[in-house]
């Protein structure tokens, strides 16, 4: 079946099989493959993207939290979606290294050791800040009760997703970023 | 992992989803947020033949009140039902239960009318359906009918929905300001409730104490009679036969009714 | 202005953090271009003969390729335990004639793509005719129901025997408690699952991409599986997501993708689902331990017994050998007089236990643990006087236990006192004791653990531990560092890169650190055991080092002046005559005309002993008997820490495994040995509501035997907290009369323990 998804702003029309996973579609269709597949069962969030309808507003806002082993591409027709690779605003975020305020702190506070959940993880971040700026750390941990890590024991998370929050640039937004055009200083 | 393979089509309103219904038959499963019927086909315990997406129906989604009802769409996500001022305001014990479904991810995408199909009687809002004394509207190609939470889930993971028919809305009372409770034990976040316990105006339900989301009769029929919280908690798991699993055996489970049953008369949550 | 000891963040950062890391399954590489994709079919019965296994049916199924059983791999070597171990407990690639554990690898199904397979993989048929499983130790040691039954028993090997206890062990004491414990299987669960990539050369050389601890350790266990030489074998390794002891060496199923590559003359690729790892991966832990202890009623400890059935799973593998290093630390920080320990490894018809954090060394620390609680129970003492009566007193050259174990340097009352200051014991146990006053029905408990632990071990004495660098400085201005280690998280990129800047005078950011590939680092040992910053690091500055030496040769020439004569400026990263800044030659320019590149080995004394303390305090509901982890504070003492960032972040990741174990985590097999926790739905992995934020105070205690004075620090958070967190628990419940309470306390154990205890009284 056809399918037009728009994938961190560009638009894209592919034809899929109804029960492509959005998370494949996003890995070996567009190619953006830092969405990992954690686990079987919906319980990990190493997949977690945003992704929200065409009609939905909001400035800058990538959409709501999803893990997208259970959303199929079908049900993403018509919407937008916005993963890592597409979080960066346009050169702002700490550090210069085009890094969106979330990765930035995540950088800053060690929040990530081996890197496997956190795409989705900072993904899950930015879902949440848009919903509650200001979260306590209690918050913070029930909010990412969808995301599992192994490595850090969460305490650097906690403590990265309380810098954003703190940091007052714009940690709940999105930019438009399409994967691959500004990325040319970051990770050289 | 991958489902198995499946047709899709997303129904383009409620009477193409109900044709759609009728003309594929039983091999085919409606869709939702998917929350429910997409991990059971991803481990291939379901195996429909095609599925209707009504997901995006804007008939099936929104909240708005209606006399002494509030009445949700079913294609409303769980999100939207926790975050609704009117549900805070009115049905307050609805609002929570759908606050503590899995995580914020899957609060986004799963739905009241998905969740209560697929009637898992360890989950939230069954329990919650019950306790409010709720009912659900489903729609077919003859018509609509209303049945009460009471009569809705009928076996282990069965409900009452007949061949061809949908659930439309789900309606709860209103009931702003009424004294409820709610417990949910879980070992770890995001688990389904071990055991849990809604209560609301001298209604008692309970969550994975049996094939469907029971109500605890004889404590509600103790607290009729005047007994305290705790003394009418104490027959909450009377009359039932609770599973075992990892987490719980039979008294445990058991014990885990009747001190969840008294925290939720005593209006914790 | 030294950059070791500063909190330098990670180089490797921007890039897992916008693009995401390339694991395994995300290698995009033109070698593997049109890779077919291999799924497993595995047992879903514990312990059966295979009658028959059928793949006509998914023969033609869409997009399959072939389908291979063990028979048609029969010409794979069959794999064989290490030397120690019965060598009947021998078992093929894949199953042929039996299969031993749910999940075990029973036929091969190779697709186009990927989607194609799981489809395929239901359509095999394989008839099974059950036989009883062996899921209970005792079960196992008494050997009714054989798993090998060439071997004519299900004991793997045997450490020290019953007959050579003495029973006058505990003659002395004036009180003795005995009880046997469970130290229980619990599942590594990497994020990243295992996976595979392999290709095949004209040459007749392999490549392939696997997860891993250790290429060149990957290269030889790929070579011994596929009958090869480790030259026929090239690893690469991609970034790796997680791996916690789990993915040493090579699993059956690499040399399968392996083989079917070359079978089918295409690359091919395979990834597992969740499912699989959580009953394919090498399980963690899984040891019954009978604990004695005795001594007088003034706290002093006289004589301590462990006797440990070691669950080692359906196969003799690294589980099978890890109570050798429970027994090598039964005395942890101690001075007791007596002690004694033996150990039996016994095969299951369950997941094969491999290496999981610790591997082996929580396992002595939880039960000796637990044993110092116990004993400070039946003495009626504070478990904090208990362990400082009996601690080992401080000590920089080199002790050595009665159980052959070297410690280097220690300070354990020091670690004690300091984490109890940190955590308020006092006032922690005044708040216990007014609660328990007041009958406040939610139970406060406070634990402690004191541990001491080895890191860094080679093959014994005779072998000492070492590690190989490479540096190489680019006329460009930048450096190159190849190591043997292999990092998955611990920033070994940065760490090293500092560990050069701070010789070189290059920046950070202007170094890159390479590894894992076997035909660019040919020899290497990997990381694990904690052993990376004491053996790689101490390479990687040794080898800067002698690059220098090197340097300062081509300096000399150049600016005709003496060797001795030169002063190397680390701020400007160039040679100058001393006491004539201007008569100066930049390092990188020395590398114009010929390359200026050292390799070094590093070569440590024998291994190093970190220690700590740790207090955990917790809530249990006596009513549902929920278990909240309000506080853990630790001290984790490994000498020199580098980058206090990264140590940080290794001790938070420790204690979070070593908490979820005491309390959270557990793999259940029932009766029939069907695994019940086999989803991240059903098993409790740990997540970030379970865990507070984490107090962490800071000693350093250096070692001598390299000039960094590190000890490693990877694994002593688990090794720690999964005491403490214990401990509190029981603590929390001692005054209801609970003595001891199973890991993990979970809401049923623990409410069953307040009830038998009230049954009791």
């Amino acid at each position: 079946m056809q399918v037009e998804i728009t994938v961190n702003g560009q638009q894209r029309s592919d034809d899929v099989e109804p029960r492509l996973l959005l998370v494949h579609y996003l890995r070996e269709v567009c190619g953006l493959r830092a969405a990992n597949v954690g686990c079987d069962t919906t319980s990990c969030g190493a997949c977690t993207v945003l992704m929200k309808g065409a009609d939905e507003g909001g400035t800058g806002r990538g959409g709501t939290s999803v893990k997208s082993c259970t959303v199929l591409a079908v049900q993403a027709n018509g919407q937008q979606v916005t993963t890592a690779e597409g979080l960066a605003k346009k050169g702002a975020g700490e550090g210069g290294e085009g890094l969106h305020p979330v990765q930035a702190a995540f950088r800053q506070e060690h929040g990530l050791q081996c890197g496997f959940c956190t795409p989705g993880m900072v993904m899950a971040a930015v879902g949440l800040l848009s919903e509650n700026p200001h979260p306590t750390e209690a918050e913070v941990r029930e909010g990412l009760e969808g995301n599992f890590c192994r490595c850090t024991g969460y305490h650097n998370i906690v403590r990265a997703v309380l810098a954003a929050a703190s940091s007052g640039n714009g940690a709940a937004e999105v930019g438009n970023a399409a994967a691959g055009e500004e990325r040319a200083e970051v990770g050289a | 992992m991958i489902p198995a393979p499946f047709d899709y089509v997303a129904a383009e309103s409620t009477t193409h989803a109900l044709d759609l219904l009728d003309s594929l038959g039983e091999d085919a499963k409606l869709l939702a947020g998917g929350h429910s019927l997409l991990p059971m086909m991803k481990l291939r315990l379901a195996t429909p033949a095609a599925l209707i997406d009504i997901g995006r129906l804007t008939e099936l989604i929104g909240i708005r009140s209606d006399g002494d009802e509030l009445v949700i769409g079913a294609a409303t996500p769980h999100a939207a039902v926790a975050g609704s001022d009117l549900v805070r305001a009115d049905a307050p014990l609805l609002a929570h239960s759908a606050a503590q479904v899995g995580d914020p991810q899957i609060r986004h995408r799963g739905t009241i009318g998905g969740s209560l199909a697929h009637a898992d009687p360890a989950a939230d809002l069954p329990m919650a359906l019950v306790a409010l004394g709720g009912r659900v509207d489903l729609l077919s190609q003859d018509g609509t009918r209303s049945v009460a939470a009471d009569d809705f889930f009928t076996g282990f993971f069965e409900t009452s929905l007949e061949p061809g028919e949908l659930i439309a809305s789900v309606r709860v009372p209103r009931q702003p300001g009424a004294a409820w409770g709610y417990q949910k034990f879980v070992r770890r976040a995001n688990d389904w409730a071990i055991v849990g316990a809604a209560a609301i105006n001298g209604r008692i339900a309970l969550a994975n104490m049996g094939p469907t989301p029971l109500r605890a009769r004889a404590a509600e029929q103790a607290l009729a009679d005047g007994a305290s919280p705790a003394e009418a908690a104490e027959l909450a798991a009377e009359g039932t036969e609770p599973g075992e699993d990892v987490h719980a055996d039979r008294d445990y489970r058991r014990h885990l009714a009747r001190v969840l049953t008294r925290r939720a008369l005593e209006n914790r949550t | 202005m030294s950059i070791l000891g500063t909190r330098v963040l990670r180089t490797e950062d921007p890039r897992f953090l916008t693009t995401g890391g390339v694991y395994t399954e995300d290698v995009v590489d033109e070698r593997l271009t049109g890779a077919y994709h291999v799924f497993f079919v595995r047992s879903p019965v514990a312990h059966a003969r295979i009658a028959r296994v059928d793949v006509s049916a998914a023969l033609t199924a869409p997009g399959v390729v072939a389908a291979f059983t063990g028979a048609d791999v029969a010409d794979l070597p069959a794999v064989k335990p290490g030397a120690m171990f019965n060598q009947q407990m021998t078992r093929p690639v894949l199953a042929t004639d039996k299969v031993r554990y749910v999940g075990e690898p029973v036929a091969v199904v190779v697709t186009e793509q990927a989607y194609q397979g799981e489809d395929a993989v239901e359509l095999v048929d394989v008839d099974y005719d059950p036989l009883p499983a062996v899921v209970d130790y005792a079960d196992a040691a008494a050997g009714k129901v054989l798993l090998y039954e060439e071997a004519g028993t299900n004991v793997a090997a045997n450490f020290g025997d019953a007959t050579a206890l003495d029973e006058h062990l505990f003659d002395e004491c004036e009180v003795v408690t005995t009880r046997t414990i469970l130290n229980q299987r619990v599942a590594p669960a990497p994020m990243e699952t295992r996976a595979a990539a392999a290709t095949w050369g004209e040459d007749g050389r392999v490549t392939a991409w696997i997860p891993n601890q250790g290429a060149q350790g990957t290269q030889g266990g790929l070579a011994r599986l596929l009958g090869l030489k480790p030259e026929q074998v090239h690893i690469i390794t991609p970034d790796v997501g997680g791996a916690f002891g789990a993915k040493f060496g090579a699993e059956p199923e690499h040399a399968l993708v392996a083989w079917v590559a070359r079978r089918l003359g295409r690359p091919a690729r395979w990834t597992e689902t969740r499912y699989e790892n959580l009953v394919g991966m090498t399980h963690g832990r899984a040891q019954q331990q009978t604990v004695t202890i005795g001594g007088k009623r003034d706290g002093t400890v006289l004589a301590y017994r462990l006797e440990i059935v070691q669950d080692s799973g359906a196969q003799v593998r690294i589980g099978a050998m890890l109570p050798f290093l429970t027994i090598l630390m039964t005395p942890g920080p101690y001075e007791i007089p007596q002690a004694e320990a033996i150990a039996k490894s016994v095969v299951t018809t369950t997941t094969p236990i491999g290496a999981y954090r610790g591997a082996g060394r929580p396992e002595a620390s939880a039960a000796l643990e637990r044993a110092m609680d116990l004993f400070a129970a039946e003495i009626g003492m504070d478990p904090a006087d208990v362990r400082r009566r009996n601690l080992l007193p401080p000590f920089t050259e080199p002790h050595r236990t009665k159980f052959g174990a070297l410690y280097d340097t220690g300070d354990y009352a020091a670690a004690l006192d300091k984490v109890l200051a940190a955590a308020g014991y006092d006032e922690l146990r005044k708040e216990q004791a007014e609660r328990r006053a007041s009958g406040d029905p939610v139970a406060m408990g406070i634990g402690l653990a004191s541990y001491v632990e080895i890191t860094g071990m080679g093959d014994g004495e005779e072998s000492p531990p070492q590690e190989n660098a490479t540096v190489e400085v680019h006329p460009d201005g930048t450096a190159t560092i190849l190591t043997g280690t292999s990092p998955h998280g611990q920033g070994h990129a940065t760490a090293w890169a500092m560990l050069a800047s701070e010789e070189l005078g290059i920046p950070v950011d202007k170094i890159t650190l390479k590894w894992g590939d076997t035909d660019l680092v040919p020899e290497g040992g990997g990381t694990g055991g904690s052993r990376s910053l004491q053996h790689g690091g101490s390479a990687v500055r040794q080898a800067a080092q002698e690059l220098l030496e090197v340097a300062r040769e081509r300096a000399a020439s150049e600016l005709e002046a003496s060797a001795a004569d030169l002063r190397f400026d680390v701020e400007r990263s160039a040679f100058e005559v001393a006491g004539d800044p201007d008569a100066s030659v930049p390092l990188a320019s020395l590398a114009e005309q010929e390359r200026l590149i050292v390799r070094t080995v590093f070569t440590a004394p024998g291994a190093t002993f970190p220690f700590g303390s740790h207090v955990a305090v917790v809530e249990v509901d006596t009513e549902t008997g929920k278990v909240t982890l309000r506080r853990i504070i630790t001290v984790d003492d490994a000498g020199f820490v580098l980058n206090p960032l990264l140590a940080e972040g290794q001790r938070h990741g420790g204690i979070a495994q070593g908490a979820a174990q005491a309390f959270v985590e557990e793999v259940v097999y029932d009766s029939d040995g069907n695994p019940l926790t086999a989803s991240f739905a059903d098993y409790p992995f740990l997540s970030a509501t379970e865990v507070p934020s984490f107090e962490l105070a800071d000693m350093q205690t250096r070692t001598s035997y390299n000039p960094l004075g590190v000890k490693g620090i990877g694994e002593a958070g688990s090794i720690g907290a999964t005491p403490a967190v214990q401990n509190a628990v029981v603590d929390a419940l001692a005054h209801l009369g609970v003595r001891h309470i199973d890991m993990p306390a979970s809401p049923q154990r623990v409410w069953q323990a307040i009830q038998a205890a009230k049954g009791n009284a």
